[in-house]
């Protein structure tokens, strides 16, 4: 080897041992940085849970309507004014959400679901008082979209002019309630309620099995994701939770045609009772209350009525709102 | 001393020692059992398994640093780790020596050139890499040490140790032994006709080892002596890189036989110097080809997703071990390595097969009809052995819920669910409650409701009574079928109820203890009664840890049998809500 090709070869080494070098710098500096003392980084955390905000207007009072009558937009109107009138509610570009109950693909005759000219003039009402947009949802049970299509909720209320929002995976967040045992970093359908001013909670009066009546407090059950089945094994308490979580600004609970076995799907029109009537209330607690009453029942034998009142998350004694009554 | 024996030496020593730690991976009291080896040692240094988890998790959990070290050494001498330590490199060396050393030299020359199809092991490394940067971990499939660990530590240990049983008082048995078996046989056998075939063809970590020894500094090359063209380092050479030629710097394995092929006219070295012969330091792989590997790679993972059974369609047959992660997280981690399956001292931890998808294949799942008796409650050695934390390295108190745990409650494996249809107390009249005597936990999560039931064909008609016998119209019975204390004569009137002790074919001898309070007249209805103590579970007391399934006496298809559910791992397999702080 001669002294040039030495001189050559010593800086081609060098080269090479720098970038060698380089390279051990770069995978130990990387191994420094990905390195976690012990195999397990311990449990993510829970993430921030998402809040669902307060709906309720403290201006409007608390008020209760018990209109009777058959005709479900007469009875829905007569009972708006018995609690001070859609605009004691709904200001000038507030954006609505209604929470429907669609939770079964089954047509609207059957009254398993929120009846869909019912949640349509509800849609009216609200854009006619100034609202900017009315959103109706729901996560029901069934597939979304054969839920909105054969109960006929989704082309009603788009005709009147709301928007329907289907329950995407992208629009839940984990919510916790505090002081809740049981909804905690549960995934909510929360999204929607997130970008509205008012909330509307819209349902039928029904039998249900597991909880003796589904009414406007079970309907918030729909705005939960995961497998919230696993709820039924302590339904009071999570109705109970529910009506502490959810403060609508008002509920409908439409007793036009209840149903009074089978619930909550039921199936058939024999299941069903043309009770005629229709409740609109500010607190969700005397709604069902008082509807429990129209199945039949009295509202201590709904044990979740009691607690979600002794929670303070409404009045059971739904005398004690002097609710306006009438028929039309 | 010449460098191929020195690596002849260091060969055999990681060879003795990765069989060493397969052995010791195993609890009990003998001084060849656990006891403190780094039986994970071998896994720890191999960078694919640190390159996969830091992609799948972006850490480096536990020891897997000492992959830097493997790569370190790779950068500065080249590809020491497949020539001189992997234990798979030497197993096939190994092989590939004894089934070619009578061929002659040329055949030889010809048998280690180099081929074009060694660039498939960088095509295996990019799609392993692809599905590994979205969260899914395969690179155990090929990796040599885990593919070497799962294959010695659950086959080869299991063919030999089978009938001399000295490694386990009862034989081993893992499902998936056949296929395990024939993969590993098949690579190595393959070196019969290709010398270190898996190396050059298959291996993804000779694949990323030989990506990173471009760099290194020193290598084996040719220096200006002039070469006669004799090709004797061709000869043996182990890495097919052409030595003869521009040497293909990635190939080489350091296995330093071309030095030995050369040593009269010593134009092979190892150097810093590049060699004079010319140096090929890029792999034979386009970059399109390794691109659209990896994005196969990538492809795959949404491809599984597809299935459902990472989400509702979940199959609850597919037990984890205590402590495993989260299943998408778990298979982020596993290196089906399959060290639990070794030292789960019960043998219940099992290779899954593809019944559990593609995605899950030789990683760890719960088979309570296999080993000794299910999960022990007193055992954490699957956490303890997990190289990476698929399975979490749990204390005790942690796996049963005690001390600072007890908030948390115990860790769940699965539930025991029961079928009444099959249970012998519930479907058949038959005593037996083996699942409620072996359920382990404290209290146990196998309870008794106890009842009395008449018996096929004992509803009977008094003829007569003794102090301490009844005889019965007939004689239909059969002698002593009544006779085991679990059989009660009953009155039908009084409900008074007196435990046989024996019976003829027509009279049924009582408990001398008791008495009638009534003495029964003729003609009195009478039955005989088995008294059955039937199991229910308490879902909330239950761990899942399958000693019932395994005790169970109707041995096919278990009458109470474990699946997932309410594994404590997944929120969305829980049975009821689970409170969270």
């Amino acid at each position: 080897m001669t002294n040039g090709d030495g001189g050559q070869t010593r800086r081609e080494f060098l080269m090479r041992s720098a970038r060698a070098a380089a390279a051990v710098a770069v995978t130990w500096a990387g191994g420094a940085w990905l390195w976690r003392r012990g195999r397990r980084t311990g449990q993510a955390p829970i993430a921030a849970g998402a809040v669902i905000p307060n709906f309720s207007v403290p201006s409007a009072g608390k008020r209760m309507a018990i209109v009777t009558g058959a005709d479900r937009l007469k009875t829905v109107g007569r009972a708006l004014e018995g609690v001070g009138g859609i605009s004691a509610f709904i200001k000038k570009g507030d954006r609505v959400a209604i929470k429907v109950n669609a939770a079964f693909a089954t047509p609207a005759m059957l009254s398993a679901t929120t009846n869909p000219e019912l949640a349509a003039e509800l849609v009216r009402l609200c854009l006619a008082a100034g609202a900017r947009s009315v959103a109706v949802l729901d996560n029901p049970i069934n597939d979304a979209e054969s839920c909105f299509a054969l109960t006929g909720i989704g082309e009603a209320v788009r005709k009147a002019g709301a928007q329907v929002i289907m329950p995407r995976e992208g629009l839940f967040r984990r919510v916790t309630l505090a002081g809740g045992r049981l909804i905690r970093d549960w995934p909510a359908f929360t999204e929607p309620l997130a970008r509205a001013d008012k909330l509307i909670g819209v349902t039928p009066l029904k039998h249900h099995s597991r909880s003796g009546a589904s009414m406007t407090m079970k309907n918030f059950y729909g705005l939960l994701g995961g497998r919230r089945n696993r709820f039924h094994q302590d339904i009071n308490g999570i109705i109970m939770e529910l009506a502490q979580l959810v403060r609508p600004t008002f509920v409908v609970l439409d007793g036009t045609t209840a149903m009074m076995t089978n619930g909550p799907t039921g199936g058939s029109l024999a299941d069903l009772k043309a009770t005629n009537t229709m409740i609109v209330s500010t607190d969700p607690v005397a709604a069902d209350a008082f509807g429990a009453t129209v199945l039949g029942n009295r509202a201590s034998d709904l044990p979740y009525i009691g607690r979600a009142a002794a929670a303070g998350a409404g009045i059971a004694d739904f005398e004690s709102l002097k609710p306006m009554r009438a028929r039309v | 001393m010449r460098s191929t024996i020195a690596r002849r030496i260091s060969q055999g020593f990681f060879l003795a020692l990765f069989l060493w730690f397969c052995i010791v991976s195993s609890v009990g009291m003998a001084l060849w059992q656990l006891r403190g080896w780094p039986v994970d040692w071998f896994l720890q240094l191999d960078p694919l398994v640190a390159l996969g988890t830091a992609l799948t998790t972006w850490s480096l959990p536990g020891e897997l640093w000492w992959a830097l070290v493997t790569i370190t050494l790779t950068l500065v001498l080249g590809r020491v780790f497949c020539g001189w330590i992997c234990p798979m490199g030497t197993l096939q060396q190994i092989v590939g020596w004894w089934g070619n050393r009578r061929k002659p030299v040329a055949e030889m020359v010809a048998l280690n050139r180099y081929r074009p199809a060694q660039g498939i092991k960088y095509i295996v490394l990019a799609v392993l890499l692809g599905g590994a940067a979205l969260g899914l971990l395969q690179t155990g499939l090929l990796d040599p040490i885990p593919l070497a660990q799962r294959s010695v530590s659950l086959v080869v240990l299991g063919v030999v140790d089978g009938p001399l049983a000295w490694l386990a008082v009862a034989p081993r048995h893992y499902e998936e032994s056949v296929l395990l078996g024939a993969v590993f046989l098949g690579l190595v056998l393959m070196c019969l006709r290709i010398p270190r075939f898996f190396c050059r063809f298959l291996c993804p970590t000779g694949a990323l080892l030989g990506l990173l020894s471009r760099f290194s500094v020193w290598r084996i090359g040719k220096n200006t002596n002039p070469c006669h063209d004799c090709h004797l380092c061709d000869r043996y050479c182990e890495g097919a890189c052409t030595p003869a030629g521009a040497i293909r710097t990635g190939e080489c394995v350091m296995c330093m036989n071309c030095l030995d092929g050369c040593a009269v006219h010593a134009t092979m070295t190892y150097a810093t110097e590049p060699s004079a012969g010319g140096v090929d330091d890029v792999p034979d792989v386009t970059r399109r080809a390794l691109l659209t590997a990896a994005g196969a790679g990538l492809v795959t993972v949404p491809l599984l997703r597809l299935t459902g059974r990472g989400s509702a369609n979940w199959n609850p047959g597919l037990i984890r071990p205590p402590g495993s992660l989260e299943e998408a997280e778990f298979l982020g981690r596993c290196l089906k390595c399959g060290q639990c399956m070794r030292v789960c001292p019960t043998n219940v931890i099992q290779p899954a097969g593809l019944q559990f998808g593609a995605s899950a294949l030789w990683t760890p799942a719960l088979n309570n009809r296999a080993g000794t008796s299910g999960c022990q409650l007193n055992c954490v050695a699957c956490g303890r052995a997990c190289p990476t934390g698929a399975i979490r390295a749990l204390t005790l108190n942690e796996k049963q819920g005690r001390g600072a745990f007890k908030a948390a409650g115990p860790v769940r494996i699965g539930t025991a669910f029961l079928d009444r249809g099959r249970c012998l107390p519930w479907a058949m009249d038959r005593p037996c409650i083996v699942c409620e005597e072996n359920c382990p936990v404290t209290p146990k999560a196998i309870h008794l409701e106890e009842e009395f039931r008449t018996v096929r064909g004992g509803s009977l008609t008094v003829a007569g009574v003794t102090a301490g016998t009844l005889r019965v119209v007939g004689a239909s019975l059969v002698p002593d079928r009544y006779a085991t204390g679990d059989f009660f004569c009953v009155l039908a009137g009084s409900g008074a109820r007196r435990r046989i002790t024996g019976n003829t074919e027509s009279e049924l001898v009582l408990d001398p203890s008791a008495r009638w309070t009534a003495r029964p007249a003729a003609g009195a209805a009478a039955a005989i009664q088995v008294r059955l103590q039937k199991p229910r579970v308490d879902s909330e007391a239950c761990i899942g840890c399958g000693v019932c399934e395994h005790e169970c006496v109707v041995n096919g298809l278990r009458a109470i049998m474990v699946s997932a559910e309410n594994e404590s791992r997944s929120d969305e397999h829980a049975l009821a809500v689970r409170t969270k702080a």
